[in-house]
């Protein structure tokens, strides 16, 4: 009898630890994907100049140079990545259940999102808003002539509300077609069980392109929300949480101050004070992260800025065209502003 | 007689380690007690755990304002509802295709079952191949299958079929007139409630007639007639207060009726021939488990076909097929929830889809969700363990 119970205390003792393990273990993200020597990644399943997979299977984006950055920074290697494509409904509970570090994943930074999921947003990699999609065909010029349409959105979006909110100020009725993905969202959007489909206006242009016949559907001018898209971490980690912030300030200085993974072994020996401190030269701001001084030089050297980050996956080097417009620095009249390393 | 003493007979009483019925209830009281703190433990070590990491827990969301719209909904919804009504849209969409559903595959199985055993062969082999091949595909493929194959290809709203300009069918579903309800209407579901009170009076009578005089009426034909009669000639009398509200094209959608959503369509239909194939096999089984000896001992009491097959073989029959259509009933209503992968609006796309990830509270809506399964499956259970007591055998 006694025997019988020991077993049983030893098994509810350690299903116990097991349990306060995991919680203890989280608060040290960084010891954690040291081990385990790769950074996992949440992105999405497949947005084309976000996160998709290129046709050797590589991921490409720029919710996947965030994550390179991150892994550029802690390992100095770009490369040290896991993937975990989600989707949106997934992708909040994989971040809070460890299974991934950080997620990049197109996420708009709100009120809830960042105070009620133990979520911290660590900074905005794109602004985006809303927008709608047509066919040409319909000969709309505007979102409010929208009333009694059928709109393709994807499941557990702000998209889902932003739609709603805006129909009702506008005193609009339509029905919403909720798919899981996005890609059954445009499956609708072409077969007609949908006039309009309705998300992001990057992601709509690069939707746009995945059509059958692109030139076929517009994106009318109205934007309807904002939606400021940016990487999120775990509450309660604040070395994890400073890494992934100034992994993405490290690519806005670097454009900022004209560094670029070009130049950037020749901007080693810059006399620029601002340039020495962010490329490890002059003190070590990286030693109070857990990593080591030359993280920014690795990230500028195997990722880029995040201007040569912009134009390579969205903007006019990639087949989405995106305009920088307010994703422009604050010295080209954009509204990118990243702290000085110092 | 003396009264013999009592004293040799009481042996002293063993310690209560030694009693086997006292050892075991101790250890299952142990045993007990060892799992309620386990399951406590799971419960504080997780509500600490959420605590800790700053995650909202709690039912305080459901009257938060939900802020997004449902499609298809049976009940009052709009953007303005709070969380707690896209439980309940979600709840009664889950049940209405659950519901028809299940009428659908019963009445479907039990004539592919019934088919199955006809003597024409043809019929027999249709019956087989139907059920070869819709019990071997799997489930999530045939939805596909209605949904993308089928409903997809649709014409687009502009050129719809119709039928007779009242009923039509385009890629955004299938829409029916609607009827409403002039003043006066009152009286034709009071002449439906008077005729069925009249056929079930007829019925007794009919019966108590038999059992004195051995003649009977055809109590079913009678009474049908009475049921489907008695409203008409009350609707014909005074003189049909019903209009029609006919869908009509007006700018991107049909207008007005019934919208019947295509995902509602590919989903029921789905379900209804993928449930209807295992209750067919299911109801073919129970016929044959009724030995031919019931059949012949029928016939020679010169009891007709018709007769035989409802008082003899069918009765016996249901308490064979019972127990296991209980089951495909509580298959078909979780099946349901596979309506996520085609995005219609049901339980799990709703509420533990949109609600889960706009509220961030997984623990909580999964929970309620699961409860609805549970809630569900044991209840229909209850009602088919019921059903199932009475046509049971009695065995005197």
């Amino acid at each position: 009898m006694s025997h019988k119970n020991n077993k049983f205390a030893l098994l509810t003792a350690a299903t116990g630890l097991a349990l306060a393990t995991t919680a203890a273990a989280q608060a040290a993200t960084l010891e954690d994907t040291r081990a385990q020597g790769v950074v996992q990644c949440g992105v999405s399943d497949g947005l084309p100049g976000f996160s998709s997979p290129n046709d050797q299977g590589e991921w490409q984006g720029i919710d996947v140079d965030v994550c390179r950055a991150v892994a550029a920074a802690v390992f100095g290697d770009s490369e040290a990545v896991r993937y975990v494509p989600l989707n949106a409904v997934e992708r909040f509970t994989a971040l809070q259940s460890g299974e991934v570090d950080v997620l990049s994943r197109n996420t708009t930074w709100t009120t809830t999102r960042d105070t009620t999921l133990g979520l911290n947003f660590t900074g905005v990699t794109f602004y985006d808003g809303i927008g709608f999609l047509v066919n040409k065909d319909l000969g709309l010029s505007s979102a409010k002539e929208l009333d009694g349409a059928a709109i393709c959105v994807q499941a557990g979006t702000t998209t889902e509300l932003n739609v709603a909110d805006y129909f009702r100020a506008n005193g609009m009725q339509f029905d919403p077609i909720v798919f899981d993905t996005s890609e059954q969202t445009v499956g609708g959007f072409q077969a007609g069980r949908c006039d309009v489909l309705t998300s992001d206006t990057s992601q709509l242009a690069a939707l746009r392109i995945q059509l059958e016949n692109p030139d076929s559907a517009v994106v009318l001018p109205e934007v309807i929300s904002k939606e400021p898209l940016g990487p999120v971490v775990r509450q309660g980690d604040d070395q994890w949480f400073n890494i992934v912030k100034w992994s993405l300030f490290a690519m806005l200085n670097a454009e900022e101050m004209g560094i670029s993974s070009d130049n950037v072994d020749d901007m080693l020996s810059s006399d620029n004070p601002d340039i020495a401190r962010l490329l490890g030269q002059d003190g070590n701001y990286g030693e109070a992260m857990g990593l080591e001084a030359d993280w920014a030089y690795n990230i500028i050297s195997q990722v880029g800025n995040y201007g040569q980050v912009f134009d390579r996956n969205v903007g006019m080097d990639s087949p989405l065209q995106i305009e920088r417009g307010i994703n422009e620095l604050w010295t080209n009249g954009g509204i990118h502003y990243a702290p000085p390393v110092r | 007689m003396s009264v013999p003493s009592k004293a040799p007979l009481r042996r002293p009483k063993p310690p209560f380690w030694r009693d086997p019925a006292k050892r075991a209830l101790t250890f299952q009281i142990l045993l007990m007690i060892g799992v309620a703190i386990f399951l406590l433990g799971i419960v504080n070590n997780t509500q600490d755990n959420l605590a800790a990491r700053g995650i909202t827990t709690g039912f305080g969301f459901l009257t938060n304002t939900a802020g997004f719209g449902i499609v298809q909904s049976l009940i009052d919804y709009s953007s303005e509802s709070s969380y707690g009504r896209t439980f309940l849209v979600g709840l009664l969409n889950t049940l209405i295709v659950s519901a028809l559903g299940v009428l659908a595959a019963t009445i479907i199985g039990f004539v592919v079952g019934i088919a199955r055993l006809s003597p024409n062969w043809l019929i027999a082999r249709l019956a087989t191949c139907y059920i070869e091949i819709f019990r071997n595909i799997p489930l999530l493929l045939q939805i596909f299958f209605w949904y993308f194959a089928v409903l997809r290809t649709m014409p687009s709203a502009r050129e719809s079929m119709s039928l007779g300009e009242v009923i039509f069918l385009n890629v955004r579903g299938l829409y029916l007139p609607e009827p409403q309800f002039l003043s006066g209407f009152g009286l034709i579901p009071a002449a439906f409630v008077i005729a069925v009170v009249a056929s079930i009076a007829f019925a007794l009578w009919n019966k108590r007639r038999q059992e004195a005089t051995g003649k009977r009426l055809p109590a079913g034909w009678i009474s049908l007639a009475l049921i489907l009669g008695l409203p008409l000639l009350v609707l014909l009398v005074t003189g049909v207060p019903v209009t029609w509200d006919v869908p009509a094209l007006s700018g991107f959608n049909f207008r007005g009726g019934i919208t019947v959503i295509p995902e509602f369509l590919a989903l029921w239909l789905a379900l209804s021939i993928y449930t209807a194939s295992f209750i067919a096999e299911i109801v073919r089984s129970g016929i044959q488990a009724i030995s031919h000896g019931q059949t012949e001992a029928a016939q020679a009491l010169s009891l007709p076909q018709g007769l035989i097959l409802r008082l003899v073989i069918v009765p016996q029959a249901m308490r064979v097929i019972i127990p296991p259509l209980t089951s495909q009933y509580l298959n078909l209503i979780k099946n349901s929830s596979l309506a996520t992968a085609i995005g219609y609006p049901d339980l799990v796309s709703v509420f533990a889809g949109t609600t889960l990830n706009q509220t961030g509270q997984a623990i909580e809506v999964i929970a309620m969700t699961m409860a609805v399964y549970l809630t569900i499956s044991l209840l229909v259970s209850t009602f088919m363990n019921w059903f199932n007591a009475r046509v049971a055998l009695v065995e005197r």
